[in-house]
């Protein structure tokens, strides 16, 4: 079989990593050149494979550019990689928001060897977990792209609490990962195909569904531990202030993409393969994304650094998509996926910004800041479109991937969608626009008269592609939507397929309130 | 009786009286050879006896067995004195007779090999003795520094009480049942499941191996004797006398009484609760790197027990895996401890600072380490623990015993603690504020080697895990659960 370029996206930051390793610490542009060109490569071919997705021939189980390599025969784990619409957006919106972040890592001036090479293994890591069916591989490369998070904010954070923050993420998110591991293996067992093999487990597993108890057990494991590592409300707390200090290359890698591995498996892994507990569970899932909707919505409207500002409204995003999954519908669960993308180009976008805007000030408390649209033109900008795109407006790319929820989720959980509503336009556009007028407009404090913008093509390149991202999706969902429907369609429960006569019915209606959507020809 | 079958203990017993010969003949600056040669037979020795599985059968009327899984444990203990046997030589300069001390790692391999091979009480008691008595030897070796003696005074008394305790639960085993070989053992053992003093006896034999394997409540003397010995007998102890007592404690519970064993789940399932918690929550104070590992070797007791625990083939195949990536794992931590701490009288972490522009070798090799004694991908650790925690899962799913979830929540409750020792250790290497020592670390060429080998080791295990899996699979067929 030939190497699928899958392979290459996630192998080619990988290889750079190691070959990092022999380069003299003192050599610093090359180092800079070599991660940036890997990462670039990893981008055009992530590219590539994106606009190629729709003539490649799907296999027998759906997934395109496929390549499966045995790797321990007795346990059933081989190395398989595939796309299909579930992981084609988030494999392109990782590689993309990788080379955006190697950019930004101008601002790091010290051990700048170790932090490209981690960057590297943390983008190669995470964009194989993306790529990965096969379950062990999946945690196995995830795991290899966290701990480089630890390090960074240990060495590079910013502030006096850094090693705090450090700590507190490691000790969330390990746990978060090893339950989820523990569910991983559970199911594995249970299912008792000897494969972690998803597209065989799947198929095996609609064959033969668990026992309803089994899936009782594994489903709140798998919901727990992925729900830390997404800073599912209650278990949020080490996200604000984790990228509040975080180096921004990192809090964009971590916010923007590895952040959504855990929401990308309860899709891909949970929903098919446990469909009676994701069923009774959906409820609970509804009820705590109103926590990250709504309360982590008001606790950002009360922050006075502009990183914990964007920190929690990350976390409060994190809540529509769980309304999407919670929703166990088509049209919700797409949604879903097309936030993930969404929000992972608008994460990264804000962080580099904040982060420029470290670098030059060396403060990020928003009542010192002011006018500085004044100075920083290009920068100011993109932040103004940011934080329009982060609280809903039209023509970027959450607009409609959140539009798309509230159409999916309205039938099951119609209160619960108003407070997401009251959530996305009020409080969003609340702490937004107030982040706004604090930082970019008013006076501009006499210190800052000199700030300079960000001026060479190379210093506007991340944020610029980051934003263009954005309106692309904005302006043509149907390049992500028409994907991921009949992908979607294949990962939900028989059981609510079955009567999805209400859902459906709601179809025409999120085609006629959006027609950009075009859901219908799924 | 087949005499070719014990070839192998043969030739390392021979070899090691040789050594002492040797060291009469030797001029002493010539000493280190005498190390490389030592390394060369047991290499030779590894390739003609162990290379293919030809050995197999019995002898001493059915004293001694081997089988997979012994063949399995003689390749783990010649690939670890080997490595061993090349820490000894970098310490060389730091002990007086110094071939006396290699020939007395060659006195503990042979009783590794024989109890590898037991499959008697008989054999099991003078291989354990064999093991323990050299070890008092060697971990006193310094004989000039007090710490190495207290340790050896430590481990001697405590040893001493163990063997005291193993000896009258075996009487107690005779006493009831009227055998001493496992095989007849297991034949009768059902019948006297019942009876206390049978159980009593089997519980102190338990004691007696548990001590080796430092799981609590045994575990007492294994921080005080890791801090005090000579660094390449730490090692030795880290890896080769815990194997040795793994392998005879998996051949007792699932050869001698299997009967017993399966009524014991809930028992084990405690012992490595409470072991690798206590390993772990104690490991965090330490600022003695060997003491440290010490307390970590109790934590990895605590995982290596819960595969036993487990009492499924994949636990005990998972628990022979995890062994030999520990095998690497900590070899390649005391090897930088050897070399980069040797000015040091006490090994104190903070020695390490500065390590990664004193030696980046060293300095990767401890890092690499660390990081697989934590159970992080791609090192070998992390496949050593998903197949632990898999098999304990396994049993949780077929025994319906909900015990084994309480036990995987507390193996992952100590792995997050770990984290942070182990990770210490990282951070003081690359990123101390106060670095008194800059001075470049000159390593030697076999050390290099050393080094290259345990990373190499590291990697292997972790990423291509077929061939020791197959391997450990095999042995585990041998136990016939």
């Amino acid at each position: 079989m030939t190497t699928s370029i899958l392979t290459y996206i996630w192998g080619i930051p990988i290889l750079a990593a190691l070959a990092l390793i022999v380069v003299p610490r003192n050599y610093r542009v090359p180092i800079r050149a070599l991660a940036v060109l890997a990462t670039l490569i990893s981008a055009v071919l992530a590219v590539k494979m994106f606009c190629d997705f729709g003539a490649a021939q799907p296999d027998a189980y759906g997934y395109r550019f496929v390549q499966q390599i045995p790797w321990v025969d007795s346990l059933g784990i081989s190395y398989h990689v595939g796309v299909d619409g579930l992981n084609v957006g988030l494999i392109l919106m990782g590689a993309i928001v990788a080379f955006a972040a190697t950019l930004c890592a101008f601002e790091i001036q010290t051990r700048e060897k170790e932090f490209y090479i981690l960057v590297l293994v943390m983008s190669g890591g995470i964009l194989g977990a993306f790529a990965s069916l096969d379950l062990f591989f999946f945690y196995f490369l995830h795991e290899l792209a966290l701990v480089p998070t630890f390090i960074m904010i240990g060495v590079w954070g910013r502030g006096d609490k850094k090693n705090y923050a450090a700590f507190q993420m490691t000790l969330y998110l390990t746990v978060g990962a090893l339950i989820a591991l523990i569910g991983l293996i559970a199911l594995y067992l249970q299912a008792g195909a000897n494969t972690f093999d998803i597209p065989k487990l799947v198929e095996h597993v609609k064959a033969t569904p668990l026992p309803e108890a089994a899936q009782n057990f594994i489903f709140p494991l798998l919901l727990f531990g992925f729900g830390i590592l997404v800073s599912l409300w209650p278990f949020h707390s080490w996200a604000p202030l984790g990228y509040g200090v975080a180096p921004s290359p990192t809090a964009m890698l971590h916010a923007g993409v590895l952040k959504k591995f855990g929401l990308y498996g309860l899709i891909r892994i949970a929903l098919p393969m446990l469909p009676v507990a994701a069923h009774q569970w959906a409820n609970v899932i509804a009820l705590l994304c109103v926590g990250n909707l709504l309360y982590i919505g008001w606790v950002a409207m009360r922050q006075r650094d502009l990183n914990l500002l964007i920190g929690n409204s990350s976390v409060a995003h994190m809540g529509f998509i769980f309304l999407g999954i919670a929703s166990l519908n088509v049209i919700g669960v797409s949604g879903a996926v097309f936030i993930m993308v969404a929000h992972g180009f608008l994460a990264a976008l804000t962080f580099a910004l904040s982060g420029y805007i470290y670098q030059q000030t060396g403060t990020l408390q928003m009542s010192e800041l002011g006018g500085l649209c004044r100075k920083l033109p290009f920068i100011g900008a993109a932040l103004l479109m940011a934080a329009m795109a982060g609280c809903g407006l039209p023509g970027f790319a959450n607009f409609v991937g959140e539009v798309t929820v509230f159409f999916g989720a309205w039938k099951a959980f119609p209160v619960i969608t108003v407070f997401a509503l009251w959530g996305a336009l009020v409080i969003g556009g609340v702490y937004m626009t107030r982040a706004i007028r604090q930082v970019l407009h008013g006076p501009l404090p006499e210190k800052w008269h000199a700030l300079p913008d960000a001026s060479s093509t190379w210093r506007k390149l991340p944020y610029a592609l980051l934003l263009a991202s954005l309106l692309v999706f904005g302006f043509w969902p149907r390049l992500l939507t028409d994907k991921i429907a009949p992908a979607a369609a294949t990962v939900l429960p028989p059981l609510v397929q079955a009567g999805a006569a209400p859902a459906a019915n709601v179809s025409p209606l999120a085609a006629a309130g959006s027609r950009q959507l075009a859901l219908e020809n799924k | 009786m087949n005499s070719s079958l014990v070839k192998l203990e043969m030739c390392v017993i021979g070899f090691g009286l040789v050594l002492m010969l040797a060291d009469v003949f030797v001029a002493p600056e010539r000493r280190r050879f005498i190390g490389y040669a030592a390394i060369g037979v047991l290499g030779i020795l590894f390739l003609t006896c162990l290379g293919n599985d030809g050995l197999a059968g019995t002898a001493f009327n059915g004293a001694y067995i081997n089988d997979g899984l012994a063949l399995f444990f003689k390749r783990l203990f010649l690939v670890a004195t080997i490595l061993v046997l090349f820490i000894a030589v970098e310490f060389a300069d730091r002990m007086a007779a110094v071939t006396e001390y290699f020939s007395l790692i060659f006195f503990a391999l042979a009783g590794m090999l024989f109890a590898a091979s037991a499959n008697d009480f008989a054999m099991l008691f003078v291989s354990l003795e064999l093991i323990t008595i050299t070890f008092y030897v060697l971990v006193s070796f310094q004989r000039n520094q007090p710490a190495s003696l207290e340790a050896g005074v430590k481990y001697l008394i405590l040893g001493a009480l163990s063997s005291a305790f193993l000896i009258f639960g075996i009487a107690l085993v005779w006493g009831t049942t009227g055998k001493l070989n496992f095989t007849a053992l297991a034949a009768v053992a059902p019948q006297f499941a019942d009876s206390k003093v049978f159980l009593l006896g089997v519980l102190l034999v338990l004691v007696g191996i548990g001590f080796k394997i430092a799981v609590f409540p045994f575990q007492i003397w294994a921080p005080d004797v890791y801090q005090g010995a000579p660094t390449p007998t730490t090692a030795f102890l880290a890896i080769g006398s815990k194997a040795a007592g793994f392998v005879l404690l998996l051949r007792f519970l699932f050869t001698a009484v299997p009967a017993v064993t399966v009524h014991g789940a809930n028992f084990l399932i405690i012992i490595s609760g409470i072991t690798i918690l206590y390993g772990n929550l104690c490991a965090l104070p330490q600022r003695n790197l060997k003491r440290l590992l010490g307390y970590s070797s109790i934590s990895h007791a605590g995982y290596l027990l819960l595969g036993v625990a487990a009492l499924n083939a994949n636990g005990q195949a998972a628990v022979m895996y995890y062994l030999g990536g520990y095998l690497f794992t900590v070899l390649a931590a005391f090897l930088v401890i050897a070399l980069a701490l040797r000015h040091l009288d006490v090994a104190d972490i903070s020695g390490l600072a500065g390590l990664n522009q004193r030696s980046p070798l060293l300095a990767a090799t401890m890092t690499i380490s660390m990081v697989s004694l934590a159970g992080i991908p791609p090192l070998a650790g992390f496949f050593g623990k998903f197949l632990l925690l898999k098999s304990a899962i396994e049993a949780a799913q077929t025994t319906g015993n909900h015990g084994y979830y309480c036990l995987v929540f507390t193996a992952l409750a100590g792995v997050v603690i770990s984290l942070y020792y182990y990770f210490g250790v990282i951070r003081v290497m690359y990123w101390s504020k106060e670095v008194k020592d800059l001075s470049p670390i000159e390593l030697s060429a076999p050390a290099m080697v050393t080094a290259w080998v345990c990373i190499g080791g590291m990697f292997w295990i972790g990423l291509f895990p077929n061939t020791l899996l197959s391997l450990a699979n095999a042995a585990a067929g041998a136990l016939k659960l």
